[in-house]
């Protein structure tokens, strides 16, 4: 019976391993881990100098307490994937995430993220969160999971060098969908070498595509296009559905959008905020708000000048329809997972992050439209950037996406119908049904169609 | 791979009285794999297990908090999926391609001039295409990105020679990733075939020659019927190899543009972590194994039916 004594061993040896890991270490009382997306852009790294910052700041008001900060480097849709991962277990969910608003409801439903009523409600400031801000982070059960640290608004920048060229107004403010493209075509034909119009397209650049992309052209055909809140069900066959694809398609067939394979590209909204806007390669951007944190407070390309040379106007509804104008809006903010180790500690820090001064720190250094009302009114946030008025303005016109759990997978649907116009692999129309279909079984047929 | 032919047993024949001892010690001979077996369990085949569940479920990575048993919904799904039928063709024509006709092919062509070739002709050759077969995978697919996109080394080389140009990763990306896989693995076919074409007896060959075959002849009657056996090893691990390329095409197109370079591999992972449907990209893995499986059972045959 000797060799049973070395098997048994083993045996022992093994059992012991496993359960080592399956037990989890679990995480320090002392440390708060802190989850974030760094930029794809090596240069950008306003964030993360914020962040050290606060880490400093709260290691000092609490002593003996540490903050670890876990920086993911990935574009939106992998640094979600990995977030989500990490939160599944215990021993490697973070004590606070940062989560962008569009997903946040998915991640609720998942069960990954833990109810902030509690804490809220004993934390004076929250009063200063305007109603639609405290909204977007509240799930179907009626109850808060994350606190939002600003929002954005969208719209059209043009660089007014390159209208000057071709000819066109310097106060430029189209009224149509029509009139964007006739500029387009305008400095296609006088300033040959400059991208005319960039829209984002495709399925690797993500929310970026469909949000700044498809999105602010869809909320500009008519009422609830995406989603009818009044049935609670999603919309197929829809006509503005088609039209917004047709725009795409027509930016890309005649050649007033970026290369085809520059547009699919996923580090696309990098490429226009470093490099096509400020070489004046582009002449006109349906983008974010955000879009001068690349230029200002030593972001990653320092532009003196772009508030003079860059003009903006509000992205017109499809035929100058009411309300004449769009814009969309989301936005990021602060989570607890439901499996993190120090949930009490990740809300404290979370207060550090938003007193006051340290909440018009990061709307300013990140470019956000801010969501408190003693931030807004901060001069300092007041007079960040010279665009902040204009895009603050949109807010009235501005539209919210279903803030449902299925929206993320929805919105994957919509960027691969994006790609396979813009690929000209597919028809608007085809690609139209093509999402029809998707979605009946994303949503398990609770579909109206129009 | 173990299994390639039934090992016999040496106890083949054993003495008769030996019998009645041997079938006392056999729980005793068992045990000292037991460890290894207890590991290759917990290891390989519980997650295996594990994964199989997952395959029926409808297990997601964000938007459900519950996973349900959902029979052959996945599967079902799968074969209805228009996307997932481009996937396996762009998958049979990547491995097909790049696997079968390219490394094969190739490998066996420079293993076969090599052997004639000068002796520096032969170091630097086979340095140069061993190189590309060390260097990591995700070094190799950035080279090769930079090789074939639009600014990049090819269209500037086709530029000198006043051909036109191509956007190789935008009009023909399955082509591309193709070539790259070649690139990256013709290396191992050329020394497995290095090694068989040593092995030929040079009798022979010598033989062969007399008799008047020359050329192509000797090598389909003499080269090829002599090395079968390494020409279905080779194909058998290369097309295994190839069936679950990720990183390479991850890194050069990213499955795009649209679907046109979306082989398995990359629709799995899009389906599971893009899509976070875990359980349907957990049964397109499945179906990928069988796929593999099919390609095994065809080489196995081959083998088995030799001399």
């Amino acid at each position: 019976m000797r060799p049973t004594a070395p098997v048994l061993l083993s045996l022992v040896v093994a059992a012991a391993t496993l359960t080592a890991c399956g037990g989890g270490s679990g995480s320090d009382p002392d440390t708060v881990k802190v989850a974030y997306n760094r930029s794809t852009d090596n240069k950008t790294r306003y964030k993360d100098e914020y962040l050290a910052a606060m880490k400093k700041q709260f290691e000092k008001e609490h002593p003996g307490k540490k903050v670890e900060l876990v920086p993911i480097q990935a574009p939106d849709n992998d640094y979600a994937t990995k977030a989500q991962q990490m939160m599944r277990s215990p021993r490697t969910a973070p004590d606070l995430v940062y989560e962008d608003t569009f997903r946040i409801n998915a991640d609720i439903k998942a069960g990954y993220l833990r109810p902030l009523d509690k804490e809220l409600a004993a934390w004076p400031d929250w009063e200063q969160f305007a109603d639609s801000a405290k909204a977007a982070a509240k799930a179907e059960d009626g109850k808060t999971y994350g606190i939002p640290v600003g929002t954005d608004t969208r719209g059209l920048w043009f660089n007014k060098k390159i209208f000057a060229e071709a000819g066109l107004p310097e106060d430029w403010k189209p009224k149509d969908w029509n009139e964007i493209l006739t500029a387009a075509r305008t400095i296609k034909k006088k300033v040959p070498g400059v991208t005319p119009l960039n829209v984002y397209t495709g399925k690797a650049p993500g929310e970026a595509a469909v949000m700044q992309g498809f999105e602010m052209l869809l909320y500009g055909t008519g009422k609830d296009p995406l989603y009818d809140p009044a049935a609670r069900k999603w919309v197929t066959g829809g006509k503005g559905f088609e039209d917004a694809l047709g725009f795409i398609d027509t930016v890309y067939r005649e050649k007033l959008g970026p290369d085809v394979s520059d547009a699919l590209d996923a580090n696309v909204p990098t490429s226009v905020g470093t490099e096509w806007f400020p070489e004046g390669k582009l002449a006109i951007g349906l983008d974010g708000s955000w879009l001068g944190q690349n230029w200002i407070n030593k972001g990653p390309r320092e532009w003196p000048s772009w508030s003079k040379d860059l003009g903006q106007a509000p992205m017109p509804t499809q035929h100058g329809q009411a309300p004449g104008a769009v814009s969309m809006s989301g936005g990021w903010a602060w989570s607890i997972p439901r499996k993190a180790g120090n949930p009490e500690l990740a809300f404290e820090f979370v207060k550090t992050l938003q007193t006051k001064e340290n909440a018009v720190r990061w709307d300013v250094a990140d470019a956000q439209i801010a969501v408190r009302e003693d931030v807004a009114a901060d001069p300092k946030y007041l007079n960040s950037m010279p665009g902040i008025k204009f895009f603050t303005s949109l807010v009235d016109r501005t539209h919210y996406r279903p803030a449902l759990p299925v929206y993320p997978q929805v919105s994957t649907a919509i960027g691969e119908a994006m790609e396979a116009v813009t690929t000209d692999d597919a028809s608007p129309a085809g690609a139209a049904k093509e999402y029809d279909g998707q979605l009946g079984d994303l949503v398990g047929g609770a579909v109206v169609n129009r | 791979m173990s299994t390639l032919k039934p090992t016999a047993s040496p106890l083949k024949s054993p003495a008769p009285g030996a019998r009645s001892a041997r079938r006392r010690t056999r729980p005793l001979r068992w045990l000292p794999l037991a460890p290894a077996t207890v590991l290759l369990l917990l290891f390989l085949a519980g997650p295996i297990a594990y994964c199989v569940w997952i395959a029926f479920t409808d297990m997601q990575l964000s938007g459900a908090a519950e996973t349900h048993f959902v029979g052959l919904d996945n599967f079902r799904r799968a074969f209805e999926d228009e996307h997932f039928r481009n996937a396996v063709w762009l998958t049979l024509v990547f491995t097909f391609l790049s696997s079968l006709v390219g490394q094969n092919t190739l490998g066996l062509a420079l293993a076969a001039l090599m052997r004639r070739a000068s002796r520096p002709v032969r170091t630097l050759t086979g340095a140069v295409v061993i190189g590309a077969w060390v260097l990591p995978e995700i070094v190799a697919a950035f080279l090769l990105y930079a090789f074939f996109r639009r600014e990049g080394t090819l269209n500037a080389v086709l530029d000198l020679l006043h051909l036109p140009g191509q956007n190789w990763l935008f009009t023909l990306p399955i082509l591309a990733v193709s070539f790259a896989n070649v690139w990256r693995g013709t290396a191992f076919s050329m020394l497995v075939y290095s090694a068989a074409l040593a092995e030929i007896p040079k009798e022979l060959t010598e033989a062969a020659e007399m008799d008047g075959a020359r050329g192509w002849r000797r090598l389909v009657y003499v080269t090829l019927p002599l090395i079968r056996r390494s020409i279905a090893t080779n194909l058998m691990l290369n097309t295994l190899q190839t069936l679950s390329v990720f990183g390479l095409i991850w890194a050069m197109t990213k499955g795009g543009p649209g679907d046109r370079s979306t082989t398995l591999p990359i629709f799995m992972y899009d389906q599971a972590f893009t899509k976070t449907l875990i359980g349907y990209g957990t049964a397109v893995a499945l179906l990928l194994l069988l796929v593999g499986a099919l390609f095994s059972a065809v080489y196995l045959r081959l083998i088995r039916d030799e001399v």
